[in-house]
Parts: structure tokens; C-alpha cells; sequence
């Protein structure tokens, strides 16, 4: 996982290939002719030569620049300043009132998301007339960009004009400024985002469904299992990988949530909102750098949304091994 | 990681009559129909996917005031296309979609090219390092993008290459997914027997690539072009600090139509519907294929 220390290895890829191990003992001859060894390097240099270019160097020199004070306006002048960057950031009110944002935003999109991507997959998973045409109505969605989406739900959430709002007022409500609100404005944005990813994760836990064999629910209907127990005992700890790589996934899209809050404003502004009320790290970062020119901080700021990622998804691996020890 | 040999379909095809309610399906659960509360429910919900697009046609060809009326207009009307003409005068949405068309198609070239190479070393070839290297590949899924753009920046900016499409196309080039994907397809359907013929039979090495694997490999990578020109068409983050809007993506370009220039949202909807409306044609024709790859993704994933 850590990627600092494995790029000896990186450079090897695009190195000449070490000389070949010594011949193969009689039981792995027929595996190790087959499979000629130096010619495996060849294959993987075209990926790791993109990879150390455009991935590898630009994410060390990132951590080089996040211990620098560097304007976008002077590249070449870039000054020390150790961990500067950082305790600045941890200083930073707005830094406080992002990652706020990035955590609310988070759990609004990706809990309903991922929960109504299980009960929709275990309804396509019934017989069904028009299969394939409610698969792909599910994931239209996900073939829309970000910015086409984040656009027409701007206009529906709009305080004078929006449908949203329109519906509202003809049922007795109030409108809603969604916008300039705190909750209403995540809100908005998670709509956004769980519009955007459900019919995706709901047909990614579909096929896991259908690779769970017969059997198990066959034995827990002689149990006398009801429907709502076998899912509950048959179909959701069987889909326990599946809905762990889910919920890394979503986490790691959350952390780097960026056009949707960008483009909502409906002014480009990178603030996110007048009181910043849904500014992301992610549009953070970018205002950092791109709006106040300081690709020191915007640096920082990028390796501190990394380590969150790591510790979150570490935690996630944690508490998936413990259940795991506790059932067995 | 390497799953076991498929399990092949052991029930004889069926009868089409579902007389029989408790037949042993290829699939589990296949058994029960869907009831009437299942297809309303899933009707709404293909409503709801579909219905945000729709709207993006009928709001192109309203004024602000005409989408508050009661009850809102539900049907576009002959100004969607006056206002499809004055988004492309706003934005170079032309442009746009051939610069979108241009980029997606290299990345998804050499994507495919890269991951198939690369995940057919992975699956078939020991070399020393190869769990090292492949552990590398999926560890980078974790990181996010703003670890790379700013270097990238400074690179593209020394490059002078701001607002060339090379400046999108190289750094995407990188596809730890794909790799993987293609790692885990050819693992499974690429029986060592084949290479092994093909090595007594002397072909060299990128012989048996180009007539044996590759062959072998075609619908992973079918299903892995789609997914990545996807991906490319809709790129956001990456495209909109390399590139400006004198020589935009379609992403790029829309967010430039939304960033508060054009006060007149029908126009922004208008735009919006432009730059869109290819991909869901696209989506629509091939949208069997696409969630077939999906599944297929993520059963071996």
C-alpha cells in the first residue's frame, strides 16, 4: 500500500530484467517453461513507465511541495517550510469547515445510496418482464457527467424556477432556498451524487447476488426461513465482501467530491456557497491552489485528504476482519 | 484473488413454461416472479434515473417563468432548438465534442493496449516482483487524483502544453482499474494449455500474444473500451485545470456555461442537453453491453 517505498521496485519494472532464477525443479518444469520470465517485464513496462511518469513522480513531488511555500505565480521560487503547510492547515478554520462538509456530504450520499442500491438489486433479482430495459433506465445516470448533472439539478433545486420547489408550493410547503442553506445545500448535493451512483452499485451487488448458489436459499426455505429472513441470513452475509468493496469505493469518491459543489453555486465560484456552507476538501484544495495561488497549502492539503482515505479505509478493514474473527 | 474455474452451467436449459415454481436455476432466486408491487417500484426508480434528462429538454426550450407555472410544462416546445443554436454560439459546444471525441478515443486506445499487455503478465507470466508490482497497481486505486494534478500542472504548464489535449490524454493513460480488470478476466479464461501450444509450435512471444491471448481477451477489452471512453467523456477534474475554454472538453465547456456567464438557464439546459445527448445515444444502443460489463466487473473484482 505504501507507495513511497516500493519505487525501487517501479524502476526495476522499466529496468533491464534481472538475470532468470536458476533452473526449475522437475514439479514446477511444465508451469516455468511455459512462462518464459524476463519477457514479464517487457508486458508491464508500456503501464509502469505511464505510471512512474504520471502517477509515481507526481505523487512524491507533491509531498516535496507541500513542505514548500510555491506560488502558482513564481514556480520556480519555492522556499522550506517543513511542516508549515500543515500546521497552517490544521489551523485553518475553513480547512475545520471543510472536512465537515466532506464528512456530512459523505454519509448523506453514500449511506442512502448504497442502502437503496441493495433493496433495488434484490428486486431485480426477481423474474422480471423488461430486464434489461430497467437495468439500463438505472444506469443512465451513471453515463451522465458530472457537470451535465450537477447543471440540471441546479436548475431543479432553483428557489424561484425549480420543479423542486414548484411541487413543494402546490402541495402547502414553504420553497426552500436550497442553496444558501447548510443542510439543504448538502442535501442537494447528495441527491446529486446518489442520483448519479445508485443504479451503478445496485447492479454491482445484482451480480454478486447471482453468484450466490441455490442451495443456501433452498436449505432456508425447508428452515422455514421467511423472504425477508433469507435476505437478511442468506443474501446480505453473502454479499459482505461485495458491499465492503462498495463502501470503500463511495468512501474514497466522497473524500474527493469536487465538481458537484464547484458547479452548484451556478457561479463558478469556488468558495462553495457564501459561507462556504458546502465547500469540500476537494474544491478546498482547488481554491487553494488555482484561486489564491498557494500550491504549498493546496499540497497539504492533498496529502491530508490521502491519509484520511488510508486511515478510513484501514478502519473499514479492521472492523470487516474483527466480524469476521467474532463468527467464526 | 484467483477465483476457481467457473462453475459451469449444470442444469440442462429449461423448459420455457414456468410451470414448475421450484426448478433449480443457474441463478439463485430466478424461481420467484417479480410481483406487481416489484415493477411499480422498479418503474419509479427507472422514472426518477431517466427523468432529470428528460427535464433537460423540456427546460432548454422554457423561459425561467414558464418553468414556474403552474402546473409545469411537461413537453419541450420549437425553441429548444433557437436556444440550442445560442448555447453554441455562448460555448464552443462543436468544438467541444470533437476535442471529447479526439481525447476519449486515445485514452480508451491506449488503455486497452497498456491494460491488456500488462494484465496478461500479471495473469500468466512469473517474473520476480510481479505480486510486488500488481499490489502497487491496485494500492493506487486508493489515491485520490489531487495528489497528482498539481506536479502535473507545473509539468503541463513547462510543457507549455495548457490547452492542448495531450495534457489530458497522457496523465489518464494510467489505468490501475483496467489492469486489474483485464488481470482477472484473462486469469480465468485463458487456459495455460493454449500458451503451451503455442510455444511448442515455436511462435515467439509477442507472436502468441497478437494470435492467442489477444483473441482470447477481445471481450474484456470491448467491455473495457466502453467503460473507459465512458469515464474519459465525463472526466471533470483533471480536464478543467489543464485545459480552458478557447479549446474545452465537453466538460469543460459546460462548466463554463454554468459558471455564471450566461444568465439565461435555458441556454445552460440547452448546452448541457448538446453535450450530453451523445453519450446517452451511445448508451442507449449499447446499454446491454455496458451493464453486462459492469456485472461481469464486479463478480470478479
Amino acid at each position: 500500500m505504501t507507495i513511497a517505498s516500493d519505487d525501487p521496485r517501479v524502476a526495476a519494472a522499466a529496468a533491464p530484467p534481472p538475470p532468470a532464477p536458476p533452473p526449475a525443479t522437475a514439479g514446477r518444469r511444465r508451469r516455468s517453461r511455459l512462462t518464459r520470465n524476463r519477457w514479464g517485464y517487457a508486458y508491464v513496462a508500456p503501464f509502469f513507465v505511464l505510471f512512474a511518469a504520471f502517477s509515481l513522480y507526481p505523487f512524491l513531488y507533491t509531498a516535496y511541495i507541500s513542505l514548500h511555500d510555491v506560488r502558482l505565480s513564481d514556480l520556480d521560487g519555492a522556499t522550506f517550510v517543513g511542516f508549515g503547510n500543515y500546521t497552517e492547515l490544521l489551523q485553518n478554520e475553513f480547512f475545520w469547515n471543510a472536512a465537515r462538509n466532506t464528512l456530512t456530504i459523505g454519509i448523506l450520499s453514500t449511506v442512502p445510496q448504497l442502502a437503496i442500491a441493495l433493496g433495488l438489486a434484490h428486486l431485480l433479482n426477481y423474474r422480471l418482464r423488461g430486464r434489461t430495459f430497467f437495468r439500463v433506465a438505472m444506469l443512465m445516470p451513471y453515463a451522465t457527467s458530472i457537470a451535465a448533472a450537477t447543471l440540471v439539478f441546479a436548475q431543479l433545486f432553483g428557489h424561484d424556477y425549480g420543479l423542486i420547489n414548484t411541487l413543494l408550493e402546490a402541495v402547502g410547503f414553504d420553497r426552500v432556498d436550497w442553496e444558501s442553506g447548510t443542510w439543504t445545500s448538502q442535501i442537494a448535493i447528495s441527491v446529486i451524487v446518489t442520483w448519479r451512483w445508485t443504479g451503478y452499485n445496485a447492479l454491482i451487488y445484482l451480480a454478486a447476488m447471482q453468484a450466490i448458489p441455490n442451495d443456501l436459499y433452498e436449505a432456508a426455505t425447508l428452515d422455514g426461513a421467511s423472504r425477508w429472513q433469507q435476505f437478511l441470513h442468506v443474501t446480505v452475509p453473502a454479499l459482505k465482501p461485495t458491499i465492503l468493496f462498495t463502501v470503500v469505493v463511495s468512501t474514497i469518491g466522497a473524500v474527493q467530491l469536487f465538481g458537484e459543489p464547484l458547479l452548484f453555486s451556478g457561479n463558478g465560484m469556488t468558495s462553495g456557497g457564501v459561507s462556504n456552507q458546502y465547500q469540500t476538501l476537494g474544491l478546498l484544495m482547488y481554491d487553494q491552489g488555482w484561486t489564491n495561488f498557494r500550491l504549498g497549502q493546496a499540497a497539504a492539503t492533498a496529502w491530508t485528504m490521502f491519509l484520511i482515505i488510508l486511515v478510513v479505509v484501514g478502519v473499514y478493514g479492521l472492523i470487516a476482519r474483527r466480524r469476521a474473527r467474532a463468527e467464526r | 484473488m484467483t477465483t476457481l474455474t467457473p462453475a459451469p452451467e449444470q442444469a440442462p436449459p429449461a423448459p420455457a413454461s414456468a410451470s414448475a415454481p421450484r426448478r433449480r436455476g443457474r441463478r439463485a432466486r430466478k424461481v420467484t416472479s417479480a410481483g406487481p408491487l416489484t415493477h411499480v417500484l422498479l418503474g419509479l426508480t427507472a422514472l426518477l434515473s431517466v427523468f432529470p434528462l428528460y427535464w433537460t429538454a423540456v427546460a432548454a426550450s422554457k423561459t425561467n417563468a414558464e418553468l414556474a407555472g403552474t402546473p409545469p410544462p411537461f413537453l419541450p416546445d420549437a425553441d429548444l432548438f433557437t436556444n440550442i443554436g445560442r448555447a453554441m454560439e455562448e460555448a464552443p459546444i462543436g468544438l467541444a465534442i470533437a476535442n471529447s471525441v479526439i481525447v476519449a478515443g486515445c485514452i480508451t486506445v491506449g488503455t486497452v493496449l497498456c491494460s491488456t499487455l500488462a494484465g496478461f503478465a500479471f495473469a500468466k507470466l512469473r517474473f520476480r516482483g510481479n505480486k510486488t508490482l500488481l499490489g502497487l497497481v491496485v494500492g493506487t486505486m486508493m489515491v485520490p487524483t489531487q495528489l497528482a494534478i498539481i506536479p502535473l500542472f507545473i509539468l503541463i504548464a513547462q510543457l507549455q502544453w495548457v490547452d492542448h489535449l495531450q495534457a489530458v490524454v497522457l496523465p489518464t493513460l494510467v489505468s490501475a482499474f483496467g489492469v486489474f480488470f483485464m488481470r482477472q478476466f484473462l486469469s480465468q479464461a485463458l487456459p495455460d494449455e493454449l500458451l503451451e501450444a503455442a510455444r511448442v509450435d515455436g511462435a515467439s512471444t509477442l507472436r502468441t500474444f497478437w494470435s492467442v491471448v489477444v483473441p482470447v481477451a477481445r471481450p474484456a477489452m470491448a467491455v473495457l473500451a466502453m467503460l473507459t471512453f465512458l469515464t474519459a467523456w465525463n472526466d471533470f477534474f483533471w480536464p478543467i485545470i489543464a485545459l480552458t475554454t478557447e479549446n474545452p472538453t465537453v466538460q469543460v465547456a459546460l462548466a463554463g456555461l454554468g459558471g455564471g456567464y450566461v444568465p439565461d438557464t435555458a441556454v445552460i439546459m440547452a448546452g448541457t442537453l448538446v453535450g450530453t445527448l451523445p453519450v446517452l445515444v451511445v448508451f442507449v444502443v449499447l446499454g446491454k453491453q455496458i451493464v453486462g460489463g459492469i456485472m461481469q466487473g464486479a463478480v470478479k473484482g
